[in-house]
């Protein structure tokens, strides 16, 4: 169940970097949002697509927090257990 | 001014396509951008020549800058000219800015999202054009926004040409842009009157109703001549000459003599140290409106004399329409545009002169400037509610 959650938060964060700009072949679940193409108003956009499509508040402490993919998942995965 | 300011880069995205050739051949060759009462830029789709990244992050008044500016520096090789790069300006002047981006983000905050896109305000100021392309081409001197309406564009590659010529900077990006055919800017323009119920542009004719909205942007590269020669930069022509002044009459109705605008035309050709008789085309603000035609015309005759019945005089608007803040950097590009080319082009669906409005607007089709023995030379008026009178004075390269 947690997996099946992270593989689908991990597939709608790249989609998102895509979405933003950055070339699909460098997002990987371990990518560093600070080596992407990645600024802090994508990070803001990031987090509100997270709110709007887990129902999830995120702070800015939480943002602070969540440096590459996997760190979403693993925050998604750990609010919604 | 003090040190002599060239131009070595135009560019433009217009009703009559992208780049400035589509400008200046299509509009010489009497065609029109006007489609169903409006000049949208229909043939620029921002990712044919953004980045994916930089064409969601930018309001459309933003995409249409970056490009028309792109080519501009494209064509001056600005990029790899060995400038410091702190010495590099850029002035964008915009009626509005990003207008298309707050009326988005407006609807979906009311519509229940409760909040707007964390590129809401970079994209809606009105500076971000200027602050784009600062970025993209790293352009490290002054670099700030114009605002003054219609006037903005002109008054943008006004300061450049100062700034230049006082060696504040070596060279300058200067132009204007606006996308503002939306539907809050377009009822808001139609409520005061100020657009034509017909949808036709035809400036100076007697059946004119009012002004077509347009969208687009134009741009020049201004730089130092002697430096711009010295790297072997091809000079296009040069900025001669500068005038601004305000109407301290009424917010949106030009003073009906055209005093100010007179004032502007008599500055421009001061500064440029020339006679109305050394003029071989003048670039109408020719708005289409029945105040602006008349009071344009006043000033004309009050700045040239004589000489106003004698110099051809065309306007842009008539092909596509009224690109507000972008207008006056669009038409800076056609005029060098006529000059180079050494034709006027026609002021379109002009067929039934108005009661005084007797000068020579070049109606339906092109002529040949009227030369004197030196490379031509023009001015363009740009005049913007709020009373703002501007006008630039270019000559072309010899």
């Amino acid at each position: 169940m947690t997996t099946a959650i992270k593989d689908q938060v991990t597939e709608r964060v790249t989609s998102a970097l895509v979405e933003f700009g950055e070339e699909p072949e460098n997002v990987k679940p371990d990518s560093r949002f600070e080596e992407l193409d990645i600024d802090s108003l994508d990070l803001v956009e990031l987090a509100q697509v997270i709110e709007d499509e887990y129902g999830i508040e995120v702070t800015d402490a939480d943002m602070d927090k969540i440096k590459t993919v996997q760190d979403v998942a693993d925050f998604v995965s750990q609010r919604q257990s | 001014m003090s040190r002599r300011v060239a131009i070595t880069g135009v560019g433009a995205v217009t009703p009559l396509g992208v780049g400035a050739a589509a400008l200046n051949e299509r509009w010489a060759a009497g065609d029109s951008g006007i489609s169903d009462g409006l000049g949208r830029c229909a043939d620029f789709e921002p990712t044919d020549h953004l980045s994916r990244r930089v064409a969601r992050r930018t309001d459309r008044f933003t995409q249409l800058a970056l490009v028309a500016a792109g080519e501009a520096i494209g064509q001056a090789g600005l990029d790899e000219a060995s400038y410091d790069r702190a010495e590099v300006g850029c002035v964008m002047g915009t009626g509005i800015g990003g207008i298309s981006t707050i009326e988005a983000e407006h609807a979906a905050l009311r519509e229940g999202r409760g909040k707007v896109s964390p590129h809401c305000v970079p994209q809606m100021m009105a500076n971000s054009a200027a602050g784009a392309l600062a970025i993209e081409h790293e352009l490290r001197g002054q670099c700030f926004g114009t605002v003054s309406a219609c006037a903005a564009g002109a008054n943008a590659i006004g300061a450049a040409a100062r700034m230049v010529a006082h060696g504040d900077a070596s060279a300058c990006v200067a132009g204007g842009s606006e996308a503002a055919i939306t539907e809050l800017a377009m009822a808001a323009f139609a409520e005061m009157g100020a657009t034509s119920e017909s949808g036709i542009s035809r400036p100076f004719d007697r059946r004119r109703d009012g002004f077509v909205m347009g969208e687009g942007a134009g741009a020049m590269v201004l730089e130092d001549a002697d430096t711009a020669e010295s790297r072997g930069a091809r000079i296009l022509g040069y900025l001669t000459g500068y005038g601004s002044t305000a109407d301290a009459h009424h917010m949106t109705a030009p003073e009906p003599s055209g005093e100010g605008a007179a004032r502007a035309i008599a500055k421009a050709l001061g500064d440029a140290e020339i006679a109305p008789g050394d003029l071989a085309y003048v670039n109408a603000h020719g708005t289409s409106t029945p105040l602006n035609d008349r009071s344009e015309t006043e000033a004309l005759k009050a700045a040239l004399g004589e000489e106003a019945m004698r110099i051809p005089i065309s306007s842009t608007k008539s092909a596509i329409g009224h690109l507000l803040g972008a207008a006056g950097a669009v038409e800076a590009v056609a005029t060098l545009g006529a000059l180079r080319a050494q034709v006027a082009p026609p002021t379109l669906n002009l067929e039934e002169p108005d009661e005084d409005l007797d000068l020579d607007y070049v109606p339906g089709e092109a002529k040949p400037l009227p030369l004197n023995g030196h490379p031509p030379i023009g001015i363009s008026n740009s005049f913007g509610f709020g009373g703002h009178n501007v006008v630039l004075c270019i000559e072309a390269a010899a």
